[in-house]
């Protein structure tokens, strides 16, 4: 077994915890989706492009977001949803680039389809923009080692995998995620690191992204 | 009394780790909760369990109940019942009243919290008495579809808030004050949802003549026309024309409701010549209900209007297929296919329940879904995090808060 690096800086996890918040606003067909998509708060549209991923993680591995999930269930525009619910949301660094993704969609959409302007939901079935409030809170894991940094893996909330996957590229517009930003500059370890980077975890359930990196980080090891 | 670490076999350790994070910074505050009773209803139920953990947690928690009288609460249930949407003759005197009695709460109560939590209108007007506190309104009911009058009256104190609360966003009025999303939540570990040996469920069966053998579909749900009871014996009445089965109907007390009354009546006479239907009326039972909810073979909640609906969430919890109508709150717990069945009709409602009784491998994974969407969602811990964000959130207005 080849020696255990220990890491120049140690690794803290941290957690991040959200609230929900309304933001008044509601969309009732595609037209005012559209607009209230230009203009709603960034914390809106993450909090819809990842939120899904949290709460209904075990159901199945796609990341499938409340906007999608709306324009099928309630206008039942299927094609576009399937193209709100493809976009590949780990190419955008920022969440500025994601909603003009999503507006680009849905613009292109009503120009192609100017019919579906006319389908409205239901009474009670408007998309209800909210967003996120999010608390960042150091945790009592930290680790100086891949081993530690195992255990640590094993132990953690998934809203601590979530803010060191994807709240950190994201919402912070950091460029990489943290395990791989700590495990290349810290261990030295590049090889693992552009491992982890590689993973769209968008693909994945929370608990299959903890098992996947586990597996990286143990077969490294071995 | 529960103790916070007896949560961590059912939710993780590193959720009860997160808890404790959170309360640390909440430390030197003290929580004011005020509601109008100490007993009966979801929120006496609610703050019962929390206010012991989040003082465990180290979080300064009070409980403080206003005073009312029988007028006051005429008036506030008539409130109640109109905010639903029900149609109700609102008078001048109805006002009144409300004003006067909250005076009276305004001049004797002392609202001494850091963070004043008033939950309902009952004692909405406590809010004249903000200083330098912070206050939150915490709205548990749907006031989507509100009497005008009741609401602009009402309206008129929430402004003050710092913050309100509400369990889903349909059940939202647009308001100049923050408003929060926090969904109300099941103790996985009170009598009503602990785990239940098989012998206390068979003995439950028994005390009820329940055949033990022959599929159940179950309503727990008090005798109320939004509840549509005759609703459900008419699906039942669908279904059992392919599928063997029993229904059992059961609620709480109704020698306080009036109206309660007539409706349970109502439902006897119409299950009268079924052996197979039974009509139980459970005051305040929880292990019974508990009981009852495990041993059946499909849950349904067929209401007609629906605040949150908890009762779909204690029978996801238990893994039991659920079949429920596609209102108030309850499209949160289910989603559609996935972790439940919803409905909008009778007939919807007996189709899902025969495709349910017909495919148990399928009603199986329903339910294991809905069980796992609410461990993840809808119970105390849950709760108790998101209570505690919102307190923080009183002290900071950003959307990234670094603690």
């Amino acid at each position: 077994m080849p020696q255990l690096i220990k890491a120049k800086e140690p690794f803290r996890f941290s957690t991040r915890l959200h609230l929900t918040e309304l933001t008044g606003l509601k969309a009732g067909n595609l037209r005012e989706f559209l607009q209230l998509i230009k203009k709603v708060p960034g914390s809106s549209i993450y909090h819809h492009t990842h939120r899904f991923l949290q709460q209904h993680q075990f159901y199945s591995p796609e990341p499938p977001n409340d906007f999608a999930y709306w324009v099928r269930t309630v206008l039942g525009e299927n094609k576009l949803a399937e193209q709100l619910a493809s976009i590949d949301t780990i190419q955008y660094a920022t969440i500025r680039a994601l909603r003009d993704k999503i507006t680009a969609v849905l613009e292109g959409y009503l120009n192609n389809y100017p019919l579906a302007k006319q389908k409205f939901a239901n009474e009670g079935e408007e998309f209800h923009f909210r967003k996120s409030v999010s608390f960042v809170l150091p945790t009592h894991f930290v680790v100086q080692d891949l081993r530690e940094f195992t255990e640590a893996l094993e132990k953690i909330t998934i809203d601590s995998i979530y803010f060191h996957i994807f709240e950190a590229r994201l919402r912070l517009e950091k460029g990489k995620n943290d395990f791989s930003n700590w495990i290349e500059t810290s261990l030295g370890d590049k090889k693992l690191a552009d491992a982890i980077t590689r993973l769209d975890p968008y693909t994945y359930s929370m608990e299959d992204l903890r098992k996947t990196l586990i597996r990286l980080v143990k077969s490294r090891l071995s | 009394m529960l103790k916070i670490d007896e949560y961590i076999p059912v939710v993780g350790a590193s959720v009860i780790d997160d808890l404790k994070l959170l309360a640390e910074h909440l430390r030197g505050r003290t929580v004011q909760h005020v509601n109008s009773t100490s007993v009966g209803g979801g929120v006496a139920e609610i703050l019962n369990r929390m206010v012991p953990l989040l003082n465990e947690l180290g979080v300064m928690t009070k409980w403080d109940v206003i005073k009312g009288g029988d007028q006051f609460y005429q008036v506030t249930k008539k409130f109640h019942n109109v905010l639903h949407g029900r149609s109700d003759e609102v008078t001048k005197q109805d006002f009144n009243i409300f004003l006067e009695i909250s005076q009276q709460n305004i001049s004797e109560m002392d609202t001494y919290g850091d963070i004043v939590f008033v939950h309902d209108p009952q004692p909405i007007a406590l809010i004249k008495k903000k200083k330098d506190n912070k206050w939150i309104w915490r709205c548990h009911i749907d006031i989507s579809n509100p009497h005008v009058e009741v609401w602009e009256f009402l309206k008129s104190f929430v402004f003050d808030y710092d913050a309100t609360v509400f369990s889903a966003p349909v059940f939202s009025q647009p308001l100049p004050v923050r408003q929060f999303l926090i969904a109300p939540s099941i103790d996985p570990l009170s009598d009503k949802n602990r785990e239940l040996p098989p012998e206390t469920i068979d003995a439950v069966l028994k005390k009820h003549n329940i055949a033990p053998d022959k599929p159940i579909i179950t309503q727990i749900s008090r005798f109320d026309r939004f509840k549509d009871p005759l609703g459900v014996i008419e699906a039942y009445r669908q279904v059992k024309r392919y599928n063997d089965c029993q229904l059992i109907l059961a609620g709480g007390g109704a020698s306080d409701d009036p109206e309660g009354v007539k409706v349970l009546e109502e439902v006897k006479e119409k299950a009268r010549e079924d052996p197979d239907i039974h009509v139980l009326l459970l005051p305040q039972n929880d292990l019974e209900v508990n009981a009852l909810q495990r041993a059946s073979t499909v849950i349904v909640q067929k209401s007609i209007k629906e605040g949150f609906g908890l009762t779909v969430s204690e029978a996801l919890w238990k893994a039991k297929p659920v079949v429920a109508s596609n209102v108030g709150g309850i499209p949160l717990q289910i989603t559609h296919k996935f972790s439940g069945l919803l409905c909008n009709s009778i007939e919807g409602a007996a189709f899902a329940l025969k495709q349910l009784l017909n495919s148990p491998a399928y009603a199986k994974r329903l339910g294991e879904n809905g069980r796992e969407h609410i461990r993840n969602n809808f119970l105390l811990t849950r709760h108790l995090k998101e209570y505690m964000l919102l307190f923080l959130s009183l002290y900071h207005g950003e959307d990234v808060v670094y603690l």
